[in-house]
Formats: C-alpha cells, structure tokens, sequence
C-alpha cells in the first residue's frame, strides 16, 4: 500500500539526528573546511561511542518484533540529515562504510565475523574502499593492481587513489581498520578476474602517499594507498576466487552488487546538502517577506517564486527516487537500476539547487561568512563519486533499453 | 457527508512503502488493458477527426472507472474512493491518449465534488439522475481566457441576491460543455463582506448560460472544449457546493492538479517508450541509435523523470487521500509535471528526427498534448 510517512521508529532515530546534526555538526561545519585535513576528533569519539550503545540496543531487540527491515531506508534518511548538518564532516563518521558494505555484500559469513566485529568496541575504527587509480576510474575492468597468489597469501602491488577515510583506514596509528582493495588476479581474464581484498590498516607494503586537497568535503580525508608487495591472507578475497573465462562476469557483478547498496546512500548525502542550502535561502528570502505563493499562475510568480519551486520540485523527486531505491534494497529486491536513477537525479538535484542558491542571495551566497559557497563545492562531489553522473546514465541505458555493455558503451 | 477531516487515517500503521495494493493492481492492469486495446488504436484517428467516438466513453463508464465510488444508493459501485488509485488510472489512460482520457474522466469533475462537498440533499439531486446505466459527460468551467487566469481569485462573480447567486463572467477550456447536462462553475461568490472562490453547479440548459464555439486548440484535438459565458445566472443558492466547508475550493483545485499532473506523467511515458521503441529498430552507421550515448542519455533521462514525476504524483495523492492539505506538494507536482512532459515530448519528436515531425508518428502528438497542461486547470480530478 503506497505509504510515503516514515514508520514512528525511523522518524525518532531522524529527529535525534537531525537534533545531532544541529547542534555538533553546524557549529564547525566552516571550520573544518578551512583546516582541510583535520579530523573533529571530539565529534569522531562522540558518534563511535553513540553508534555503540545504539548497536547494542539494536541487537537486543533484533527479530523480536517481526517487523520488515527497514534498514536501507532508515540509512538514507539518518545520512540526509548527517549530511544537512557538514557533508564532509559526515564522512569523517568512523564505521564499516564503503569498505564494510563491500563485506556484507559478498563476504562470507567468517569474513563478515572477522572483519566486521570490530565495529562493535574499542576506539573508532574506519574502513575504506580502494577501487580507483591514477589511469581507471569508472572503467574498472582496466585495474592495473594485480593480486597474485603465493601460498596461503595474496600479494598484491599497485597504486589507489581517491580513497576516502584512506588514512584512517589504513593507517594503524588512526585505526585497527582496513581497505577494500579491488585488484586484478588475472589481467587476460578482463572485468572476471576483477578480485576484492581485505587489507588490514597496517600491513607491511600498505602506504599512504599522499592526501588530496580538494574543492570541497575537505573535511574529509582522500587519500593515494601505494600497495608494494603487500602480502595479506589467503581467506581475505572477498567472494570467490575462482576466474570464471568462459564469457561469466559473475564475480565483477559481485563486487558491482556493493554500488547497489552505496548509491542510494550517496544520493542521500547529495539530498542532506541541497535540502540545507534550499532552507536557508529559503529562510532568508522570508525574512525580506519573499515566499512561495503556492497556487498562482506562472504569470503572477516572481523569478524568485519560481526558481524555489524548481528547487523544491529537484529535491522532492530525488528524495523519492532514493527511498524506493532504498525500499527495494530492504526488500530484497534487484535495485541497480533503481540505485542508479537516485544517484544520477540527486548528483544532479543537488549541483542545481546549491548552485542556485548561491545565485539567488548574490554577495551573501559568494561569501566564506555563510556556508552557501561551501555547500555549492561540497555537493558537487557527489556527482561524481561512486558513479560519475554520466556512469549512472550509462547503467540506467543499458538496464532500460536491454543493452549489455558491449552493446551500448 | 464525506468531511475532509472525516477520511480515513491510518498513520499508526505507516511505514515507507512503494507497492501497490491487490486491488489497485488489478485496477491498473484492467485500466491498462481497456487504454492499450481500445483507446491507444483510435488516438490518431480521433485526433485528426475532432472526436471521440462514444463506444469508447460506453465502455469506460461500464468499467465504473469514472463513477465507481459513487455509494450504490446513488447508482455507484460504492467502492472506496483513492487518489492514489485515482492517479494510476489518469496515467494509463493518458498514455494512450490524453483527449480520451480526459473525457473519460470527465463525469467525475461533478462526481467527485458532489459526493465529498455536497449535502445529502444534494447528492440526491445531482447523482441519482447522472449515475445511470449510459455514460453522461459533465464538465467544470474554471479557467478564464486570460493569461494570468488565478484560479484563487477567478473573474467570475456569484453576487448573493437573496435565496439565489447571480452569475456573470467568461470561461474557456470548458471541456464537453455543449453535451453535459451539468458543469461545475468556479465563481467567486460574494455576499456583503464574503468574498471568495466557490464552486456552483449549473445546469448547461439554465438561463444566462451560453456555450460559445468550440475552442481550437495546438493539442487534445479530439476533445470539445468550449468557451463559457454567464450573464446573469441565477441559481438557487442550493446550488453552491461546499459553502459551510473553507477548504472546499482549495481542495478540488488540489485534486485536479493532481489529476493533470497524473496525466503529464502518462503522456511523457508514452512519448519516452515510443522513442524508446523507435530508437532500438532504427539504424545508422551500422548500429541502432539507441546504442549511441547521445540518444541513449536522453533515453535514460526520460526514464529517471517519468519515475520521479509519478513518485511525486502518488506522494501528493496519498496525502490528499489521508485527508490533508497538500496545496504545495500538488502544486510543485504539476509545476513540475508539465515541464518534464513538455522536455520529453519535445526529446521524443527529436529522437525520431524528421519522422518525429511527421503525423504518421504519435510523438507529435504527445508533444502537442503535453504543451497543454501548463495551461490547463480544473479539467480533470480524482
């Protein structure tokens, strides 16, 4: 039955969030884009120790209520307020992320015991994804990191790049965390010999070279991981390790399943940011007495009138693109095209609308004072990363029109 | 007396959740059937000859898709009436053709403010002689032929004289005005200090009203629109519906928008899926044109704003279902309905190229009827 109100237990957790994202994420929001590579480490300790006794809770109740999942959806709407409060302060938030959905996508379930139980204690701990190098980025049957088989080791040698949380993932000194490394274990096997690994923070040949400084999330560390001779353990490949020639892209799709789940969260983020910007100019704009007149005709709307109708309208359709994307994922259903259409509409959504309100306050949008200009380059991220905009199109193509990749590249 | 704040609510059960219901499906797939089958094939025909030909209308009154939720006492099927349903219906049918569809719908424009505004006496009145066995077209005259029409402050006044209302002002886009028996008028009524919009019903025949020419229009050829004038109508006061409810007006204007942007989404979805279908047979350079990113992106952008737009559609809906005001999500969605209709009729008739210009193809068609609902208000509710 067609139902677009949020179930009393996602409402609560979004409002203590939001509550979260006011009081602890606003107030340093400009600080930490000006200090780029700082980490808000009281922030960091604060939403480790809160994930922890809410984990706890969680797991006491869990299966006693028979409910349907909801965990896909309540993910996107805590991430959209997370990301209203500092989107890139909302990366910094310790956790499995990307690198610990890849293990619950494909891992096993020792590997998803072995890898993710230490989110469950301790210090803040990070785990990252390492997919793009200097010469690949959404072509990723082109990845030139190799893993080769050595005994009951993997060793693996390449360069990554643009791993966000890559160094508190990776280095032991931030955190007992790890990177999922996605190399090739046979480069004639193309997209089928695409492999992911498990590389635990501080292991011997694991380095971080260097950290990007970026338009915006800076907040946010992005970090270059140099593998050299980096040996890890056999059972840390995620999914099988068979290279299947015969034409299968089997394990590639299984590594590409993980986008399923992590576009509607970007999507999500994209949403956090250009709800922020359209509410503030929107407050702005009301106290000089300029609101939308719902209701009147084109004829008799200001530009302004206008221009905050179109914006409200790009976000309302992103942020239902990315529910159902979410929905379909707590169903068990397939949603890489449903992922994919969220993504592409909320990268584009949100470039619009923070675009849009810079424009619209003129000297106060342009200006450091407010953080408009910071939304603007913040959002801008997510129209790029997991999935350029034009990525996204490309797999919405393809699944509407029935096109393999070979067909329609 | 179905009040808006009597409606159903059922929020301590809500959850997130984007299936239909068992009887919506089956709903859909009869509604889909009935447009692919006979209303699709006789779109061209019908738009090229000015009419609609009326087994078409017959056989979709005996589906009960226009009078279903009318209480059996009044002739109805007495099903449980749902916006949300409502809109999936709208969206079929104006896939197959927006004329078609509109007139289809048209007995609901008195329906549907009868049964939720009108007193018992008035039902009586106005839904045992219309909800027969044969389909009766009814109509709504809300716009006004200018180009800053507002339908919160129409033109047309209904000035209190004594037990009746005197009518007088100029409407067009009155959809099946010369053969409905009844239109539901948009009026500002006004009574010493009263004065705000109202809806009337006014029998076509009553004195003072005279249906002017039929319109020509750019799109819904097929469809009789006409101009409306009032001079001097009076109407017994009974005829004013909703009078002791304030958020009757804003109400119909609400679910007609909901309506129109329901049926932007089915014309944009059947312009996409022709180019769609198009592109994938014809060739050029040795592959098929769908297989070109240039072609291939505006494919996909079509398709993620069809879904985006119907998602927006059902969210307005649902909240008109549950019995409140959605003034700005209705408004946003038809805003946003017509122009993401207008984009994509306009990418159809280009995907096809010179073919697209060419009447054998539907797509000029679709863009034709898409560039209408800018424009249109109060011609269609659910």
């Amino acid at each position: 039955m067609i139902d677009f109100e949020l179930s009393p237990k996602i409402a609560a957790a979004r409002d203590m969030v939001h509550m979260l994202a006011e009081t602890q994420m606003r107030p340093i929001a400009r600080e930490y884009d000006e200090r780029e590579h700082e980490k808000p480490m009281d922030f960091i300790t604060l939403m480790w120790n809160l994930q922890q006794s809410q984990a706890a809770q969680e797991q006491a109740k869990e299966g006693k209520d028979g409910e349907p999942s909801e965990r896909a959806l309540r993910t996107v709407v805590m991430v959209e307020e997370l990301s209203w409060g500092d989107a890139g302060i909302y990366l910094c938030i310790p956790g499995p992320g990307l690198g610990g959905a890849a293990v619950q996508a494909v891992g096993t379930p020792e590997q998803k015991e072995r890898f993710l139980s230490r989110f469950k204690g301790g210090p803040p701990k990070w785990a990252a994804m390492a997919i793009t190098e200097p010469g690949c980025g959404s072509d990723t049957s082109q990845i030139q990191t190799t893993a080769v088989r050595d005994g009951d080791q993997w060793v693996l040698n390449g360069t990554k790049i643009f791993v966000t949380n890559g160094l508190m993932a990776a280095d032991k000194s931030k955190s007992d965390g790890f990177v999922v490394v996605w190399a090739t274990v046979d480069r004639s096997a193309g997209r089928a010999g695409i492999k992911s690994f498990v590389v635990e923070a501080g292991t011997p040949g694991m380095t971080v070279a260097k950290l990007e400084d970026k338009l915006g999330i800076r907040a946010s560390d992005t970090a270059t991981i140099i593998l050299d001779d980096c040996r890890i353990p056999y059972d840390n490949i995620l999914g099988s390790p068979e290279v299947k020639k015969a034409k299968s892209t089997e394990g590639f799709k299984g590594v590409m399943r993980t986008f399923d789940a992590t576009r509607p969260i970007v999507a999500a983020s994209a949403i956090g940011i250009a709800r922020a910007a359209l509410e503030f100019t929107r407050q702005v704009l009301a106290e000089h007495g300029i609101e939308v007149r719902y209701g009147l005709p084109t004829a008799k709307l200001s530009a302004l009138e206008k221009d905050l109708m179109d914006m409200e309208g790009e976000l309302e359709a992103a942020r239902l693109l990315t529910w159902r994307a979410a929905w379909m994922m707590d169903r068990g259903q397939p949603n890489n095209l449903e992922a994919s259409m969220a993504k592409a509409k909320a990268g584009q959504a949100v470039t619009f609308i923070t675009r849009k309100a810079v424009e619209l306050l003129g000297p106060l949008g342009y200006s450091r004072d407010l953080l408009l200009e910071k939304w603007m380059r913040d959002a801008k991220i997510n129209d790029i990363f997991e999935g350029t905009q034009q990525i996204n199109l490309l797999i919405v193509a393809r699944r509407t029109l029935g096109y393999s990749s070979r067909e329609l590249s | 007396m179905l009040a808006v704040e009597e409606l159903p609510r059922r929020e301590e059960l809500s959850m997130v959740d984007f299936e239909l219901s068992e009887e919506q499906r089956i709903i859909r797939d009869t509604v889909v059937s009935f447009a692919r089958e006979q209303i699709r094939p006789a779109a061209r025909e019908a738009d090229e000859k000015g009419e609609i030909k009326a087994e078409v209308l017959e056989q979709a009154w005996q589906l009960g898709l226009a009078q279903s939720f009318v209480p059996e006492e009044f002739g109805g099927f007495g099903n449980e009436r749902s916006v949300v349903t409502g809109a999936i219906m709208a969206e079929e049918l104006a896939w197959a053709d927006l004329s078609m569809a509109l007139a289809i719908m048209a007995p609901r424009l008195l329906l549907v403010p009868v049964c939720e505004f009108g007193s018992a006496e008035q039902k009586k009145r106005y839904l045992l002689p219309f909800c027969t066995d044969r389909y009766l077209s009814a109509s709504a005259a809300v716009v006004e032929p200018r180009f800053d029409f507002d339908a919160g402050a129409p033109a047309t006044t209904a000035f209190r004289d004594g037990d009746a209302y005197v009518l007088n002002g100029e409407k067009c886009y009155v959809p099946l005005a010369a053969t409905s028996t009844h239109l539901v008028v948009l009026a500002n009524a006004e009574n010493g200090s009263e004065s705000q919009p109202a809806l009337f019903v006014v029998e076509r025949d009553a004195p003072g009203v005279r249906i002017g020419e039929r319109e020509k229009l750019m799109g819904i050829k097929a469809l009789a629109t006409s101009r409306l004038s009032l001079e001097n109508c009076r109407l017994d006061r009974s005829s004013r519906l909703g009078a002791d409810e304030p958020g009757a007006v804003s109400r119909f204007l609400n679910l007609s928008r909901v309506a129109l942007a329901a049926m932007a989404v089915g014309v944009a979805r059947a312009a996409y899926e022709y180019a769609r279908d198009y592109a994938k047979e014809r060739q050029a350079f040795g592959v098929y044109i769908a297989q070109k990113q240039a072609i291939a992106f505006m494919l996909a952008e079509m398709a993620i704003e069809v879904d985006a737009t119907r998602l927006m559609v059902w969210r307005a809906a649902w909240k008109l279902d549950r019995g409140k005001d959605a003034t700005r999500e209705a408004c946003i969605a038809k805003r946003y309905a017509a122009e993401m209709a207008v984009r994509i009729g306009d990418n159809a008739v280009q995907i096809l190229g010179g073919h697209g210009y060419i009447r054998d193809h539907l797509v000029e068609l679709f863009l034709r009827n898409a560039r209408g609902f800018a424009a249109f208000e109060g011609m269609a509710v659910l």
